[in-house]
This record gives structure tokens, C-alpha cells and sequence, in this order.
């Protein structure tokens, strides 16, 4: 691997899957669009089997290519429209329109064409129709020039369009207006409703479909109101009926394949299937989650899915019960328990659905479990202040997991404080200790004493509440013998200082010492006989974060105030080592380094400084990080250390750093190179072209490459053996040099570590082991693309090679595919 | 507009009958509707729907079903097991025909006008010849159990379709014989409940529509015997059907309120297949829609709850305009209370009694708004209830107060009231002159020395009072052409020199009081009169016609007046002319001679013939933004129409004296509160 240059912030994960309706594929894939790219996913495993990227910006459409439907159209904002052989993952051509692609629409009878919605030259917020003519030329990168414009003024939302029974007709909704376009006639005919407005809201168009037999649209409303339009043809006698269950706006609608009944969705996050379009004939599928953005049908009618605004995508079967649900990283409008990482799953936990806590795996982009905190019925209505989770914290081995919920109230908020303990057996979190009222005001911090001992008693919890107190939290034998579990969780000691309002709190590493901040003061405690030890104080300025330093920094203690100043005080000195003029936003320690990494705020751009306590030189600093104000941040630990070529990206080796934005966008740092982190899969086609073509050829080919890769791997495997270290090492080198014994007891113990103990890991283990590291390159490699890019990139030599292969004529790789697509299974019997 | 003292009389307790069948006449402009009490009402769709003749009902006479035959003339059956004709030019029954199969639950009329079937409790349908001068018994068709609850012709008159409970029988016209019988509960439920068919359409094409108690609209093929489509609509009953004359849409009307439309429309474009479409739902009602009617241009519905809605159908309408307006009529268009200016009594004319209310009064005055509190209450003095099962068809109480008339179909009541105190005594006139009954109007002269009997034939009577209790014919008019249909509206004017009569052929004549001859004839317009009033100073008379346009003839000029002719060459107010309820009352204010004030349902006119007529930009209903304004201002945006429409449903207004007004409101929450429980239904967010 070539280390590159440049760190670049790249948007990872946790896009939005409900940009556009997803496709049902004829074999039972799902497909569809995620951030930049198409997500190709199994209806019956609900498995991500494929990410297509190649788009450069959001993807907007979805459709499959109605005359061979192995072929998928997707359009992006890019202004291009890819082909995609979907089963291979192969961008088979890319037409270049231009514009911004809003909507894309495929039709069956129009041979040559697709529709797209495009916005219009010269004029703001105002959109066409247009169709575009896809050329037949040989090559890949294709321009589509040929637009004419088929209907003007439509909206912009892909749902506000439609195509009718057999490509006769075209609707489309704005507002309060319904336009029909036919096609053979060339008439154009204009409907509109009356824009009342009524207390339920008002009765714009929301969404609009068209039935598949006959002359019928049904439109929804954001009034609720779905009105199935016939006789349209007549610009006087044309009439519509009404379906009214929806108290809020109707998100989407789709009819059956045989258009005998009709699917809406809404907020109501209901499932209402039509039918006859008769008012009193529907049924429901309630509890879906949250409001349903998208509906669509499999083209055999036996699957339905809808995508929700939570990120989730339900398939439902045709007799309307719920089947499977794919879940995305659920972004909710305010995120209060801030970004922690569970040591167990190294998943991301933060707010989920409303008062639950989601455990958000970011290698797989999916979301691992939702954990049900307040366990109260969400009641869906707007102005309603229901009890939500603010704090989350997790003990060192993930054992415990403390959670604070409260309810919003104008004169005294309803806090809880719940404990939960992992029960192995089940493989999830269980109820230990529930603390009504564990401060008279809002809770402002909390954290567990991280030991990394295993025993129980240790465990100390420190709640930091606005009522001008922490408190401490023990663990202590259950006394009541009908109690279920042997613990449970009492406060142990209060402290308070200057009846000022306590807002951080922080334990050092090797939990000797608590600090917590009291508005301007960091005062700092023993954490055995709560003891105020010192107090630290850097004015003006409330504290606004602090943490300690880590390993071979533990004697530092940072604290960052808003009036913009980093301060580094010595602990044993009790002095202010160095302090810097920095409007810190977010301060987050790596759990396995000593760095630091602070995000800054000053005008209009976040800035990310990295350092080490004991220099007040930052180590990295990127300034315009990024647009948005950065919120949060997380430090997830690598799974294996990352061998990362410059020194200055030293601090990414162990750990990963994860931002979220406001817009709740959750964003890395990465310091691949964006060749690098885009599927290759342009250029598996060149790379097989080089093979002769034959059956065994494909076959070898195939096994040949699964080998080196394995050898790859392996190589790897042995590398990272060597650099395993002994326990006494490790121990050696965690431990804060003030608490190390002389170096004359230590030397012994570090020369043993370094003879090398004899390896007795069975071959098959290792085996095991290879494939799955195997199965995660292939996770990396399609995780993630680069949105931001800092600087100029080296052009890659690979790209280069990859150019200069000859390109396969086009009646060559229509060979090479079917050859693909034969089964040579048999051959293997020989 | 001027300051008035206000009674707003809430006292009137009238709760109009529920609707009970609707008939348009086939090809004409006239709908018929019966009410539960028995009445009948005709409408004329060429009038704006004025509610043009009224018979009132009788207590033995319920209506089941009403149809016109031979043109216009109108049939009705009912439980009383009588087919009944009406009288349309004397508004009475003219002939009543025994059908002898007990109570008569349905009646339909073949497309020609020539032969009336009717369902019988006893599962009998018969078929009525109609003949001139009455009906006439032709014969029995196949008859089996249970009451035949609905019919319908086919429209080659080879078939009649009678829906029963449970069941549904095509009967072959010619041989009587059932050629089908369809059962209609088949499909519903594992638990056998009996399903009632509530009405029926036999389309041309051979589809038979039924509307059931399961809440269904449903098609068969009658020949096959089998379901073409079925439609649930309802949860509740489906109780009326009617088809367009084109048969390519139907109106259904549910025991919710709730009528629908169905529409026959292509699947296709340009394709033959079609299919029935349920288009437009309507709450407008909040009882079960009893009837429904499907004219060429309009939906119409009538339900319990006494209202008549006619909801036009928008493609059918050329330009929005008057006849584009949704109506809702709830009150009958004349008036049902008259006042006793000078002793401030009020009479009230229900079905078939009377009440008379002395008003409240107070000593105290105050400024605009305000309610003033009650020195003394209103006061209920008497209710006279008419004898027998007749309904009342007129009343009126005199000037003073002395006197009080009123008329029910075979018998006229005149009546002395003498006020000792606080105490009433009542004491009927003996010995009335033998009338041509029944009387349409009665109308006191302004000095309650006479009364003037409108009667059949255009013809009034005048009758002179005489102290201390009886009377004398006088003279009967009758106008110089002759008419055969009955006078309804009648104005004296204060003087007692001029009398104005309206009959239904809506000609208006004018008799000399003083010298019993006839004067004049207001030059004929196309249009019913709905109120006419004489002015007390300059003996001009005013008309109002139910298309909202206002004359003012000057009875000794025998001409119209110069503000009339200035009213006719610049055209009313653009909203004047689309509102859609008739003027039921005009009066004057004596101490301002230009005003005249005039009503309608929802609202209260003073008509100022000194100040310029409103153009089609201004606001018609401006008074509240001129109350804003400053004087300056002021003077320059009045124009002749000052609209106050703080009272409705105002039923009556009259002028006491020049300041003090006294307006009769019904609140239709006070009806609803009267009528029974409508179907509970769930609303959402309650």
C-alpha cells in the first residue's frame, strides 16, 4: 500500500437510505439508493450483498432497465446516469447529462429514452421534466445531450410524478395543482383543488401514483386525503373520489401490480392497504416505527417495502405482514447522549428511536441492536414532552451501562438514573438498579471509574448534576432475599463545592483521581477517601470540558473553557503547565494513546488540533475541517492497528476518530486515498479481459486470486504475531509513570518478555482466521467514499495501468457476461 | 343602515318534518317532495327552486312515495293504504284511490306516464291505470310474501324490479309472472340477518341496482340473476337510490347523512368498458337521507332532518353563476308568523296549532351591541289547536291584536281576543260565511276593520269585521281573465284603498278597496313572486321574485316607478342576484319613506332608495368595514343595500314602530336538539 499524503474527512456510513424509491430486482434483490451510493441488498437475508459507488454526489433515482432487468439506471446529483449490471456490481455505462438529476423515470415504451427531473436554466426553484435520450454508441462514458422537455414547473420530489397505464400519460403534482400530459395526444390538462386550509393542515398535492390498467391516479394530500382521479381525459367531466384515514399528510402511495388495491403511508408510521378503492374495505399494518417516506411493489406483487425516515427499510409480504426490516444508523434531531463507543461490540451508542439507545455497528453500516431505555409507549404527537435519554455511560469492560432519562418539564424535570448489567446468557443489557431522582436537577456528566480489573467492587459511578453536587455510586450487596440479582446500586457519597453547579466530571486513568468542574473551577478528588485534593481554575470562563491525559500524560489534566482557552495543569505540580487560546468545542481523549483530539469553532469552520499533554505543540492540526459545526466525536479503536506510513498520522494507527456534525451527518478521517477507498469494480472488467476467455480461465482465475489474496492475508497475520506483545510489556508500558516502581524491579520482568515463547496455534485456527479477515478487507473496501477532499491527490499508477488495457469491444463483453452467468459448477465433479 | 331596538324573538319552537320522498317530474322542471307529516311541497327548478306550492298534510295521510304521471300530475301513496291524487292548481287532495293490498310502501310510474305500480305490505304489486280524472285498478302481478318495499319500471315498461327483505323479483309487466328472484343476503355474513332492500333502479341495459340495509350499493345482471359489482359504502343502511335520466351516474343516500355518487365511467381511455366508479362523497345532512333525487344539473337529498340540499354537479354547469350555488332549505319559503303591530303580538302557525306570544319589553335604552335586560318577559297567551287531522294552511293575526284567522283545508276560524288585564279571553266568531275553502292567505287591513281570504281560482275574499265579535262577506274578487290556480300572496296597502294579490301563475293583480272593482295587472314576469309588500305613503308596490330581482310599481300610476326602471337598466349587485334563498318579507319604515327593509333566511336588508346603487366591484355586504371608517370616508362607500346578517335563521322580521324591530330567529342547533339521536359514528380526535 502507498501511504498517501493527505488526510481526508470522509462521510462514512449512516447515509440517508431513503433517497429514492427502492427497486424490487426480478430475482428478489432490493436496490437502493444510499448517500452516493446504490445498495444492493437480499430480500431474504436481508444482507447487504453489494454497494455500487461511482456516483460523486447523492443518488436520486433508482430504476431498473425495463427492457433487460439485470440492468439498473440510477441518477445522481452529479447530473450522470449510470447503468449498472447490479448482479456483478458493474457500472456498465455512464451517461453525462449535465444538470443536477433530481428524479429519474424509466418507461417500458419509450425504447431508447428515460425521464428526468432537472431543474430549469436561468430559473430558481422551478423544475422540469425532461426526457433524455441515451445514445447506443460503444464506450463507457457516454454524453446524453438530447433533452426535450416533456412537462414544465413539476416539483422537485421524485414522488410528485408519475407514469400512467403503459406510458400513455405523465402526472404530476405541485401545490394544489395536478397537470396530466399525454403523450400521443399532446394534450396537456390542469386540475386543481381548492387551497383551503383547514386545522389539519392544508390539501396540497403530497405524492401521486397512477394505476397499472386503467385511466385512475391517486394522489395524497397533506391534508391526509387520498383522491383517486378518473375521467381526466375531460377537462370538465373529469371526477375524483376520496379516501380519507390518514390524519397527516400522505408521504407515498403505490398501487398493486393488478392495481386492485392500494398501499399509502404517512407519519402515522401505518401501513393502509386499499381495497376496490372503496373508503370502508382497508386494512393496516400499524407499529411500523416511524413515518414511511417510500412505498414500492416487487413486479410480482408478492413483496412490499417501505422506507421510513429513521433509515429503515421494512419488507412486507403480500398478505400485508410484516417479513424483514433492514436498519440503517437512525438519526434523530438531537443526539444528547453524545457519541460513546460500547468496549464489548466497539459498536457506536448513541439516541436512537425515541427513548432508545442504538448500538450502531460502523463496519457494516447497520445497526446492531436497539436497546429500549425508557420503555414507555411513544405517544407520536407534536408539543408533547416525553421522557428522552440524555447520558449514557459504559463501565471499562462493558459490563455495566448507566443511562440517565429525563422528562422536559418548565418547573421540575423527571430525571432516572437506570444501571444495567450485561447478562452473557442473553447477550444483552438487563435491568439492575433504577434511581428515580438521582439529582434535584438536570444531570450534566457522568462516568464510571474505568478499572480495568475485573472485580466488581471497584466500580464506581459519578453522577454530575446542576444542583450543585456530584454524587458517587456504589455497588452493594442485595439484602432483601427476594431480590432477583445479588447487587445493586446505592449512592455512596455527595460532594459539592461553592454551591456552584457541577458540569464535568472525569476519573483519571488508573481511577486514583476524580475530577469535576464546577462552572470556573476543576476541582480535583480523591477517589478513596473523597478527599478535595486541589482545585484548578483558569478565569474568566466557565469549564466547559476537561479529561486527563493518558499513559506515559496521566500526571495532565486538560480542561477547555468557553472563553476559547485550552489550559494544561500539571498534577503533581499543581501548576498550569501551558494553555492556548482556542475555542474548543469537543476535547476527546484516544483510550489508547495519549492523544487528545481538540475540534475547534472560529468562524464558520470546524478545526481539528491533536496533541499530547506534555507539549503544548499540537502534533496534527487541520484547520477547515470541515463546514459544519462538529458536535461530537468518538475515537473508535481499530481492530488492528493500521500500518500508517507518516509519522504525522501516527495517532490514527490505534484508533479511528469519528465526528458528528449538526446535520447529523457522521463523518471519519481516513487517510486511504479515494482510489483506493472506491470499489475497483471499474476496472474488474479490465482486469478480466486479460485472461483468455474461456470457462476453466474464469474458474482459475477466480481461485487464483482468492489465493494471493489469502497469501496477503497470512503474511499480514504473521507480521502482526511478532508484534504482539507480552502482558508484562503491555503492563510496563500502560502504567503512568508515576506510579511505576524503580526501573532496576522492572528490567528483569522486560528482558524475559522479549525471549519468544514457543507457538502452538493449531493450523486450523489459523485458517479460521484468514477467512475472516478476508471477509472484512472486502468490508473496507466498500465502506466508505471521500465527500471533502483536502488537497490535490497524486494521480494513482494503477489508474494509469488501468486506462491503457485495450477496452473489450462491446459484442465481447456481452460474451464474457453470458459466459459469467452460465453455471460451471459441474466442472468441478471432474 | 340606523339604530333599531332589537326583540330577537328565540321563542318560536317550530321544528320543520323530516323529508320523506322526493319525485322530479321526468323531463320537467319541478321536483315533489313529501314530508313525514304528510305534507307536500312542490319546487320549481326554473323559479331558483322556490318552493312554489304547498299541501299541507293530515294527520291520517302519511306519504310512502310520490311520482308524477301523464305530465304533471302527481301521485302519492302511503301507509293509509290510498293512492292519493294532488290538486296542484287548488292544493288539496282531489282523488284518493283504495289499493287494497294494505299499507303502500312504494309506487312508481312507467316512463310513459300511463300505468302506476305499487308494493303492497302484502307482497303484492299492482298495477294502477292512470285515466283522466283519477285511477283506475288494472291487475295483480305474481304475488308472494313480504312487503315489496321499492319498484322500479324498466324504462321499455316490459319489466318492473321490486326489492323486498331478503330478496329481490323481476316481474315480466305483460304476463305478471316472476321471472327472477335474486337473493341480496347471499354474500354477507355466516350469521343470517335479514337484509333489506331499500331501493331499487332498473337501468336499460338490464342492470338492476340495489341499495341494501348492509350498507351496499350492488348491480346485477337480472337475467343471469348474478352480482356485477358490489360496493360498500356505508356501515350503516343505504336508503335512497336515484338514477340520472343519461342512467350514467346515481346518487345514493345513507343512513349516516352521507349521500355518494356513482359515476359509469371508462376504464379506458377510448375504450368501450365501463364501470361504476363511487366519485363524490357529501356530508351535508346529519340524519338518514330518506330521499334523493337526480335531476339533470343537480344532486338532491332530503333527510330526517328537514333539509332539502341541492348540490349541483359543476360539469354539467356553462359558468358559475346562481345555479352553481349549493342550497340547503330547511324553512318553508312563506311566512309562518304574523304580527300585531300596535298591541306587540306575535302569532305562530305550526302543523296544527297556533301560539300567540305578547313580547317582552324593557325601559331602558343603550348603546350598539348591547343587550338590554327585560323589564317584562315575553309572554305565551294562548295556544288555539286546530280540531281535526287537518294541518293549518294559513294564519294571521290583526293589526290590534283583536283578531285572529286561520284556515285548514275544509274549515275557516276566526277568533275574538279581548286582553282584560293580564288575562286573554278567546271567543270564536259564530256563523262564518260559507267560503270556497281551503283559504291560502289571510291578510287584516291596516285598521283591522276587515280581512281578505285569498281563495282557489285567484279569487279573495273580503270579509268585514264587526263589533263585538262577527262578520260579513263583503265581496269577492276575482280577476277580469280568470285563473284557475290560487292565490298565495296577498298585500293591503295602510290607506285601505288598494289590495294586491299574487296567484300561482304568478300574475299579480290590483283591487280597488274602496270602490270593489278591479284596478290593474303588474305586467307579468318570468319569475314566482316570493314577497310583495304596498308602501303606506306613496302606495307603490314592491315585489321581490325568486330570482332576487326588486320592482317597485306605483299602483296609481299603474306604471313603474322611475327607481324601478333605474334599478332595470343598471342591474343589481352580482351577489345580490346569487344568493339563494327567496325574500320571504317586505316592510317599511313610515317615518323614512325611501327605506324598505326586507329578509330572507340569512339576512336582513334595509333597502335606502335615496343613495346610489352598488356596481359589481363594490363590497355588497359592507357594513362592517364601513363602521371602520371615518365619516368622510363613510359618506363616499354607502350605497343603497345596508346587510346585517347577525340573525339567521331569521324567520321574520317586521318593523313595531320607526326604531323598534322585532326579529324571529330558529336556531338550527334548537332543531337539532329536537330531533331524535343521529347514528353514532366515531370522528376522529374526540
Amino acid at each position: 500500500m502507498v501511504a498517501p499524503a493527505t488526510l481526508r474527512v470522509v462521510r462514512c456510513g449512516g447515509s440517508t437510505l431513503h433517497g429514492a424509491r427502492a427497486v424490487f430486482s426480478a430475482d428478489s434483490y432490493l436496490l437502493c439508493a444510499a448517500g452516493d451510493f446504490v445498495k444492493m441488498y437480499s430480500v431474504a437475508t436481508e444482507e447487504t450483498l453489494r454497494v455500487m459507488g461511482g456516483h460523486a454526489d447523492l443518488v436520486t433515482g433508482v430504476q431498473l432497465n425495463p427492457h433487460n432487468h439485470m440492468q439498473l439506471y440510477s441518477s445522481s446529483l452529479d447530473g450522470s446516469i449510470k447503468l449498472w449490471d447490479f448482479m456483478d456490481g458493474i457500472p456498465i455505462k455512464t451517461f453525462t447529462v449535465g444538470s443536477k438529476l433530481l428524479a429519474l423515470y424509466a418507461l417500458a415504451s419509450s425504447e431508447d429514452s428515460v425521464f428526468v427531473v432537472i431543474p430549469k436554466s436561468g430559473e430558481r426553484d422551478t423544475f422540469q421534466l425532461v426526457s433524455v435520450k441515451l445514445a447506443k454508441a460503444a464506450g463507457q462514458d457516454l454524453e446524453a445531450k438530447e433533452l426535450s422537455v416533456v412537462l414544465d414547473g413539476v416539483d422537485a420530489s421524485p414522488k410528485r410524478i408519475a407514469f400512467g397505464r403503459e406510458g400513455e400519460y405523465v402526472a404530476s403534482v405541485k401545490e394544489v395543482n395536478l397537470q396530466v400530459f399525454f403523450f400521443k395526444r399532446k394534450q396537456l390538462n390542469r386540475f386543481s383543488v381548492s387551497a383551503i386550509k383547514t386545522k389539519s393542515g392544508n390539501n396540497h398535492f403530497t405524492c401521486i401514483a397512477c394505476h397499472p390498467t386503467e385511466d385512475c391516479i391517486a394522489t395524497g394530500h397533506a391534508d391526509g386525503k387520498i383522491r383517486l382521479w378518473r375521467n381526466f381525459y375531460h377537462k370538465k367531466d373529469y371526477t375524483f373520489s376520496t379516501l380519507h384515514w390518514h390524519h397527516d399528510t400522505v408521504m407515498d402511495l403505490a398501487f398493486s401490480m393488478e392495481g386492485t388495491s392500494l398501499l399509502s403511508g404517512g407519519v402515522e408510521s401505518v401501513l393502509v392497504l386499499w381495497h376496490n378503492e372503496s373508503d370502508c374495505q382497508k386494512d393496516f399494518l400499524p407499529r411500523l416505527g416511524s413515518a414511511i417516506e417510500y412505498i414500492s411493489m416487487s413486479s410480482d406483487g408478492a413483496l412490499c417495502c417501505t422506507l421510513h425516515t429513521d433509515n429503515r427499510i421494512t419488507i412486507i409480504n403480500s398478505n400485508l405482514r410484516f417479513s424483514k426490516s433492514i436498519q440503517g444508523l437512525i438519526k434523530s434531531t438531537d443526539v444528547k447522549t453524545g457519541l460513546v463507543v460500547d468496549p464489548r461490540t466497539k459498536a457506536l451508542v448513541l439516541n436512537g428511536e425515541p427513548g432508545h439507545l442504538q448500538f450502531y455497528c460502523l463496519q457494516s453500516d447497520q445497526q446492531l441492536f436497539s436497546l429500549d431505555i425508557v420503555q414507555r409507549q411513544y405517544i407520536h404527537q407534536a408539543g408533547l414532552n416525553q421522557a428522552d435519554l440524555v447520558k449514557v455511560a459504559f463501565s471499562a469492560q462493558g459490563k455495566w451501562l448507566a443511562t440517565v432519562e429525563e422528562r422536559e418539564e418548565v418547573t421540575d424535570p423527571e430525571l432516572q438514573l437506570k444501571l444495567w448489567f450485561y447478562d452473557e446468557e442473553t447477550q444483552s443489557f438487563k435491568l439492575n438498579t433504577r434511581i428515580n431522582m438521582p439529582h434535584e436537577d438536570h444531570i450534566t456528566d457522568m462516568c464510571f471509574r474505568e478499572m480495568d480489573e475485573l472485580e466488581d467492587d471497584s466500580l464506581i459511578l459519578v453522577t454530575a448534576g446542576r444542583d450543585c453536587v456530584f454524587k458517587v455510586w456504589v455497588m452493594v450487596e442485595d439484602t432483601d432475599p427476594e431480590a432477583q440479582q445479588s447487587v445493586s446500586w446505592s449512592c455512596d457519597f455527595v460532594g459539592s463545592y461553592h454551591n456552584y453547579q457541577a458540569t464535568n466530571c472525569c476519573f483519571s486513568e488508573d481511577g486514583s483521581l476524580l475530577a469535576v468542574s464546577f462552572e470556573e473551577t476543576v476541582t480535583v478528588w480523591d477517589s478513596v477517601t473523597w478527599d478535595l485534593k486541589c482545585t484548578f481554575c483558569h478565569p474568566p470562563g466557565k469549564i466547559r470540558n476537561i479529561c486527563f491525559g493518558r499513559l506515559t500524560c496521566s500526571k495532565y489534566l486538560i480542561g477547555a473553557t468557553d472563553y476559547g482557552f485550552l489550559c494544561c495543569w500539571n498534577l503533581l505540580s499543581c501548576a498550569l503547565e501551558w494553555s492556548a487560546h482556542l475555542n474548543v468545542l469537543v476535547l476527546q481523549p484516544d483510550p489508547l494513546s495519549e492523544h487528545i483530539a481538540a475540534v475547534s469553532w472560529l468562524s464558520k469552520e470546524s478545526s481539528l488540533f491533536v496533541f499530547k499533554p506534555n507539549e503544548p505543540r499540537p502534533i496534527y492540526i487541520q484547520r477547515n475541517l470541515c463546514k459544519e459545526k462538529i458536535q461530537l466525536a468518538a475515537f473508535v479503536p481499530r481492530d488492528e492497528p493500521e500500518t500508517i506510513g507518516s509519522e504525522k498520522y501516527h495517532w490514527l494507527r490505534r484508533s479511528q476518530l469519528f465526528f458528528l456534525t449538526d446535520t447529523q451527518e457522521l463523518m471519519t478521517l481516513s487517510t486511504k486515498s479515494l482510489e483506493e477507498r472506491l470499489t475497483p469494480s471499474s476496472k474488474q472488467l479490465a482486469v478480466e479481459e486479460s485472461l483468455p476467455v474461456t470457462p476453466f480461465s474464469l474458474l482459475l482465475g477466480k481461485h487464483r486470486r482468492q489465493q494471493s489474496q489469502e497469501d496477503i492475508d497470512l503474511g499480514k497475520l504473521v507480521h502482526n504475531k511478532h508484534k504482539q506483545d507480552s502482558p508484562a510489556v503491555k503492563e510496563l508500558l500502560h502504567t503512568p509513570a508515576h506510579v511505576l516502581p524503580s526501573a532496576s524491579f522492572l528490567c528483569p520482568i522486560f528482558i524475559n518478555s522479549l525471549l519468544i515463547s514457543k507457538e502452538n496455534k493449531s493450523a486450523e485456527e489459523v485458517a479460521d482466521e484468514v477467512e475472516m479477515e478476508s471477509e472484512k478487507t472486502e468490508d473496507d473496501s466498500d465502506e466508505e467514499r471521500g465527500v471533502t477532499e483536502m488537497e490535490q491527490e497524486d494521480t494513482s499508477p494503477m489508474e494509469l495501468l488501468g486506462e491503457m488495457t485495450c477496452k473489450l469491444s462491446k459484442s465481447q463483453e456481452k460474451e464474457l457476461r453470458k459466459i459469467r452467468k452460465m453455471d460451471y459448477s459441474w466442472i468441478s465433479a471432474f | 343602515m340606523g339604530e333599531f331596538e332589537v326583540h330577537r324573538v328565540r321563542f318560536f319552537g317550530l321544528v320543520p318534518a323530516g323529508v320523506r320522498c322526493l319525485a322530479c317530474q321526468p323531463r320537467g322542471g319541478r321536483l315533489a317532495l313529501a314530508r313525514t307529516d304528510g305534507a307536500v311541497e312542490v319546487y320549481n327548478f326554473a323559479a331558483n327552486y322556490f318552493q312554489e306550492k304547498v299541501i299541507p298534510g293530515h294527520e291520517a295521510r302519511s306519504v310512502e312515495a310520490l311520482c308524477w304521471a301523464a305530465g304533471d300530475r302527481l301521485f302519492g301513496a302511503g301507509l293509509s293504504g290510498h293512492i292519493t291524487e294532488y290538486d296542484l292548481a287548488l292544493l288539496c287532495v282531489a282523488c284518493s284511490v283504495d289499493g287494497c293490498g294494505g299499507p303502500i310502501w312504494s309506487m312508481a310510474a312507467n316512463s310513459s306516464g300511463t300505468q302506476l305500480a305499487i308494493g303492497c305490505e302484502d307482497g303484492s304489486v299492482k298495477l294502477f291505470q292512470v285515466v283522466p280524472g283519477g285511477i283506475q285498478f288494472e291487475r295483480n302481478l305474481d304475488r308472494r310474501k313480504g312487503r315489496i318495499l321499492c319498484l322500479s319500471w324498466h324504462p321499455s315498461d316490459t319489466h318492473i324490479a321490486a326489492g323486498s327483505i331478503d330478496f329481490l323479483r323481476v316481474f315480466d309487466v305483460c304476463s305478471g309472472q316472476t321471472l327472477q328472484r335474486i337473493m341480496v343476503n347471499y354474500h354477507v355474513l355466516k350469521v343470517r340477518r335479514e337484509c333489506i332492500v331499500w331501493s331499487i333502479a332498473f337501468l336499460s341495459s338490464g342492470t338492476v341496482i340495489t341499495s341494501d340495509s348492509f350498507g351496499r350499493v350492488q348491480f346485477w345482471d337480472w337475467q343471469r340473476g348474478t352480482l356485477l359489482e358490489s360496493h360498500t359504502v356505508s356501515t350503516s343502511a343505504v336508503l335512497s337510490l336515484a338514477v340520472s335520466e343519461k342512467e350514467d351516474s346515481i346518487i345514493v343516500g345513507t343512513s349516516t347523512g352521507a349521500t355518494y355518487q356513482f359515476q359509469l365511467l371508462p376504464v379506458k381511455m377510448g375504450s368501450l368498458e365501463k364501470r361504476w366508479v363511487r366519485t363524490k362523497p357529501f356530508q351535508h345532512h346529519t340524519h338518514d337521507v330518506r330521499a334523493v333525487a337526480h335531476s339533470s344539473t343537480a344532486l338532491i337529498s332530503g333527510g330526517l332532518d328537514a333539509q332539502l340540499v341541492i348540490r349541483p354537479l359543476m360539469e354539467k354547469m356553462q359558468k358559475k353563476g346562481y345555479d352553481a350555488a349549493l342550497r340547503k332549505f330547511t324553512f318553508p319559503h312563506r311566512r309562518l308568523v304574523s304580527c300585531a303591530r300596535k298591541a306587540r303580538l306575535l302569532l305562530f302557525q305550526f302543523s296544527q296549532h297556533l301560539e300567540l306570544w305578547r313580547l317582552g319589553s324593557t325601559d331602558e335604552t343603550g348603546k350598539d351591541g348591547e343587550v338590554l335586560p327585560l323589564c317584562r318577559m315575553p309572554e305565551h297567551l294562548v295556544q288555539l289547536k286546530s280540531k281535526g287531522p287537518e294541518h293549518i294552511y294559513c294564519s294571521c293575526v290583526s293589526p290590534c291584536g283583536g283578531w285572529v284567522a286561520y284556515s285548514t283545508a275544509s274549515r275557516f276560524h276566526l277568533y275574538r281576543v279581548q286582553y282584560e288585564g293580564d288575562g286573554v279571553s278567546i271567543k270564536k266568531v259564530p256563523k262564518v260565511p260559507k267560503l270556497l275553502l281551503p283559504a291560502y292567505q289571510l291578510q287584516f287591513s291596516s285598521d283591522s276593520g276587515s280581512l281578505f281570504v285569498a281563495s282557489a281560482r285567484g279569487s279573495v275574499h273580503v270579509l268585514q269585521l264587526l263589533e263585538p265579535g262577527g262578520c260579513k262577506h263583503l265581496h269577492t274578487f276575482r280577476p277580469p281573465s280568470g285563473s284557475p290556480e290560487a292565490v298565495y300572496l296577498l298585500a293591503s296597502s295602510a290607506d285601505g284603498h288598494w289590495l294586491a294579490a299574487v296567484g300561482g301563475d304568478w300574475a299579480i293583480h290590483v283591487y280597488d278597496l274602496k270602490c270593489f272593482k278591479h284596478h290593474c295587472t303588474v305586467p307579468t314576469y318570468s319569475c314566482a313572486v316570493t314577497a310583495l309588500a304596498i308602501h303606506p305613503v306613496t302606495n307603490n308596490l314592491v315585489i321581490a321574485y325568486s330570482d332576487q330581482q326588486l320592482f317597485e310599481f306605483s299602483i296609481p300610476e299603474k306604471q313603474y316607478t322611475a327607481w324601478s326602471r333605474m334599478v332595470q337598466n343598471c342591474g343589481l349587485h352580482r351577489v345580490w342576484l346569487e344568493r339563494d334563498s327567496p325574500i320571504t318579507h317586505i316592510t317599511f319604515n313610515p317615518k323614512n319613506p325611501s327605506h324598505i327593509l326586507l329578509h330572507d333566511i340569512y339576512m336582513f336588508c334595509v333597502l335606502d332608495k335615496s343613495l346610489p346603487l352598488p356596481d359589481n366591484s363594490a363590497l355588497l355586504m359592507n357594513q362592517s368595514t364601513l363602521k371602520q371608517l371615518p365619516e368622510t370616508a363613510r359618506q363616499r362607500q354607502l350605497h343603497a343595500f345596508k346587510i346585517c346578517k347577525k340573525f339567521q335563521p331569521l324567520l321574520f322580521a317586521d318593523l313595531l314602530d320607526e326604531n323598534c324591530l322585532v326579529m324571529v330567529e330558529r336556531p338550527i342547533m334548537d332543531i337539532k336538539t329536537q330531533l331524535p339521536l343521529p347514528i353514532q359514528q366515531k370522528k376522529f380526535g374526540t
